[in-house]
């Protein structure tokens, strides 16, 4: 065989056999569910509304090849070498100063720094879940954490949203319902600041809420904020972890005010939860980027404009025009039997559509007309979401994100057209005209079936029958 | 399929289509194409077409095969036609419900299909849009589905049983059914897309446990859409078995049939005996190509 020649591929019997070593949990790995399609939307035919990609084109290219020269001339040695696990202590003066910024004060002996915000979900899911322990989380979530709930075989129980965040009666009704059948969840999930995908925010009362009962049923809460200082409008409300630091565990991530490049993020939690993850995450990979945790810190200290502050108000004003557009643009080619939400801040806009529409089938029909969007299902564990979507405004330019709602909004017209046609409803698809007033619309409610009338019994029908070729009422399914 | 071709001697051109696609074999001039697309324009007959143009022999079958079994709809009437065993069905474009007022049939179509009624378009390889209606208040949402990736679907009674695949290929000019396959989903209530894709998601068994006749009907049924439709090279052929009947029934044809990790020719061949590379090189061999030793 020459040194070029590769193995055989598998055959069934060498899936078989390498099936039998797999770990219990690998089954239950969900891959996410559009992934085939999902590659197309990175097309560069494509316009992709689909990725939570934020702009970094604006950071000055002179300042990141300063920056690195810096840290080059500086701590090159240091920087090219392992780092403590924990993090670097500069590094956790910069997170310091983030954190001040959002009201909160935090040492550094609270803090873990991690390989992106990311890596604090599965830092957390390793620290606490066994198998078939309860993570609770909004419905939708975050389509990230779902394949990380499901590596750790927890049995996700999802709370339902509306424009004031994760419903916190529903929640303390479901943790009483749980508590009747002797479970207990290991931790709460919820992104509270412009949610994604869902783009809302947790009231400030639910913050309270929500505090009170995880101080009360001694609940560990993850506070996930990486859009926490992406806000446009509205006043900002203090955090979880500003409110209560017993049961927050708090992720921050450098990923949306910098650069997720640099994967770097942290952990702020109770000291015994922290020296968990702690471990976790020497076992996972020793430590975070050195040469990341350098360039950030260089960055922190640097007097060279911008000033970190100022470069994120720069990228905030880019986003939220870039929010106005897809808004606009929504009114405007979006039909009627459309919602959507209206972040103040974040990345993500929420759309429902009327549920006889397949969001992963029209994202199928969308990509031939070169646009691309997250179909709901990502964002939640038990199938639901089939008719939401989830619209991205940061990761392309504003005619970009005119001209892919446009094209979104005719196909979604199209069947809307359709459906009224195969059911004889009046087809309703002229798309609104009037902007939408900035009243969020309640994301993610599992839609029972549209019915276009009162359900009624089909006229009998006897084996001799010919045709009905009259319109005949639906049933609901 | 790379690997194995380069394994076997060949110089291989990995080509992936695009704009150039044509600019680019005109510039290579290769002996062989070695097809293996997936979607439409792979599967339907248009790169095929292309191919013969440009006067570049290729595996597998030809462009007027690869049209007759890309088309359910065409394929199953053709099936109708010759006695072939196919469930009861009803084909629409999307044309006739926006034009002609077929949605007025539908009552009718749905007590002669009797429900559940498999909607599926009528050129999709995998199981993206396949819905199952179960009452009527499901097909409308079904087909507003299956119109998002063609522009004709389908409407096919379902038929409950077991999933059987029997796969081709040409032996010296003589097709060959190989064992067949047996595809049963781990945790979907049917043979879906994840579960195609994804290694562990769907157990095979391969050669199916089945009565050694209902086999030989299977494998005869099966050689005998693969000369209907004028197939060559190497196909699959798609059955199910109904469960209360023990009768056979032909889903679709696939002209271009996968040939990845979890693809079901290769466990077939892999069955008979015939390991990766040397089924590559028999459709090579079958496509007239010299091989390099």
């Amino acid at each position: 065989m020459s040194p070029h020649s590769r193995r055989p591929r598998s055959t069934a019997r060498d899936i078989e056999r390498y099936g039998a070593l797999f770990a219990e949990r690998t089954k239950v790995m969900k891959s996410s569910a559009m992934r085939d399609l999902m590659a197309l939307t990175e097309r560069e035919d494509v316009i992709s509304l689909a990725g939570g990609l934020p702009d970094t084109s604006t950071f000055p290219a002179d300042s990141y090849a300063s920056l690195m020269g810096a840290v080059a001339a500086e701590s090159c040695s240091r920087a090219l070498q392992y780092g403590p696990t924990e993090g670097l202590g500069q590094v956790k003066r910069c997170i310091a100063e983030v954190m001040r910024a959002e009201g909160m004060e935090a040492d550094e002996d609270e803090m873990l720094v991690t390989t992106g915000g990311q890596q604090v979900i599965d830092l957390v899911c390793k620290t606490l879940v066994d198998p078939g322990d309860v993570v609770v989380c909004e419905a939708p979530t975050y389509p990230g954490a779902v394949p990380t709930f499901s590596t750790y075989q927890a049995d996700v129980v999802q709370i339902t949203m509306d424009r004031d965040g994760m419903r916190t009666d529903e929640l303390e009704a479901t943790l009483d319902e749980l508590e009747r059948s002797g479970r207990r969840p290991k931790f709460i999930y919820t992104v509270p600041n412009f949610h994604n995908p869902a783009g809302v925010t947790l009231s400030l009362e639910r913050r309270h809420e929500l505090v009170r009962i995880a101080s009360e049923r001694e609940l560990l809460v993850l506070e996930d904020n990486p859009y926490g200082l992406l806000r446009y409008e509205g006043t900002p409300l203090p955090t979880l972890r500003s409110l209560d630091q017993d049961f927050i565990v708090y992720a921050g991530t450098f990923s949306k005010i910098l650069s997720p490049g640099v994967r770097l993020g942290w952990a702020c939690a109770p000291a015994p939860v922290l020296a968990k993850m702690n471990l976790g995450k020497q076992a996972a990979d020793l430590c975070s980027s050195s040469i990341s945790q350098y360039f950030v810190s260089a960055y922190f200290q640097s007097t060279r404009p911008p000033s970190w502050e100022d470069y994120v108000r720069s990228v905030n004003e880019i986003y939220r025009r870039r929010r106005d557009v897809m808004l606009d643009a929504l009114a405007e080619h979006f039909p009627r039997e459309a919602e959507w939400t209206h972040p103040q801040g974040g990345l993500f806009i929420w759309a429902t559509l009327p549920a006889y529409i397949d969001t992963t089938d029209l994202l199928a029909r969308a990509l031939e007309d070169h646009v691309a969007f997250v179909p709901g299902r990502a964002a939640f564990v038990d199938g639901r979401g089939g008719s939401d979507m989830r619209l991205n405004f940061s990761g392309v330019g504003e005619d970009d994100i005119r001209e892919g709602i446009r094209r979104i909004g005719e196909v979604v017209r199209e069947q809307v057209e359709l459906y009224g046609t195969l059911t004889g409803a009046a087809p309703r698809s002229a798309p609104r005209r009037e902007a939408v007033p900035a009243a969020p619309a309640a994301p993610a409610a599992p839609a029972a079936p549209a019915a276009p009338s009162e359900p009624a019994a089909p006229p009998a029908r006897t084996a001799h029958d010919p045709a009905n070729v009259l319109p005949l009422r639906r049933k609901r399914a | 399929m790379q690997d194995a071709l380069e394994r076997l001697g060949h110089d291989v051109l990995p080509v992936d289509v695009g704009a150039d696609l044509v600019q680019r074999l005109t510039g290579a001039q290769p002996d062989l194409a070695f097809v293996a697309l997936h979607g439409r324009d792979g599967e339907d007959g248009t790169v095929q077409e292309l191919l013969e143009v440009m006067g570049i022999p290729h595996t597998g079958s030809g462009v007027s095969a690869c049209i007759r079994a890309a088309d359910k709809v065409l394929a199953k009437h053709a099936m109708r036609d010759a006695a072939i065993p196919t469930p009861d069905f009803y084909a629409f474009s999307e044309t006739a419900f926006r034009e002609l007022g077929a949605a007025h049939a539908l009552p009718a179509i749905e007590e002669r299909l009797q429900f559940p009624i498999v909607v599926k378009p009528a050129g999709q390889g995998s199981a993206l849009g396949i819905k199952f209606a179960r009452t009527p208040g499901d097909v409308p949402s079904a087909l507003v589905a299956a119109f998002s990736y063609d522009r004709k679907v389908l409407l096919e009674r379902y038929v409950a049983g077991r999933d059987l695949a029997v796969s081709i290929i040409d032996e010296e000019g003589t097709p060959r059914a190989l064992p067949i396959v047996e595809a049963v989903p781990e945790q979907e209530d049917f043979y879906d897309f994840e579960a195609r894709y994804e290694i562990g998601r769907t157990r095979f068994v391969c050669p199916a446990a089945l009565d050694e006749a209902v086999a030989a009907r299977a494998c005869a049924i099966a050689l005998e859409v693969y000369a209907l439709l004028g197939c060559s090279g190497f196909a699959r052929v798609d059955l199910m078995l109904e469960a209360d009947t023990d009768e056979l029934y032909v889903l679709e044809a696939d002209a271009i049939p996968g040939l990845t990790e979890t693809s079901l020719l290769p466990q077939a061949a892999d069955a008979a005996g015939i390991g990766f590379d040397e089924l590559i090189e028999r459709i090579v061999a079958a496509a007239g190509a010299v091989r390099v030793a």
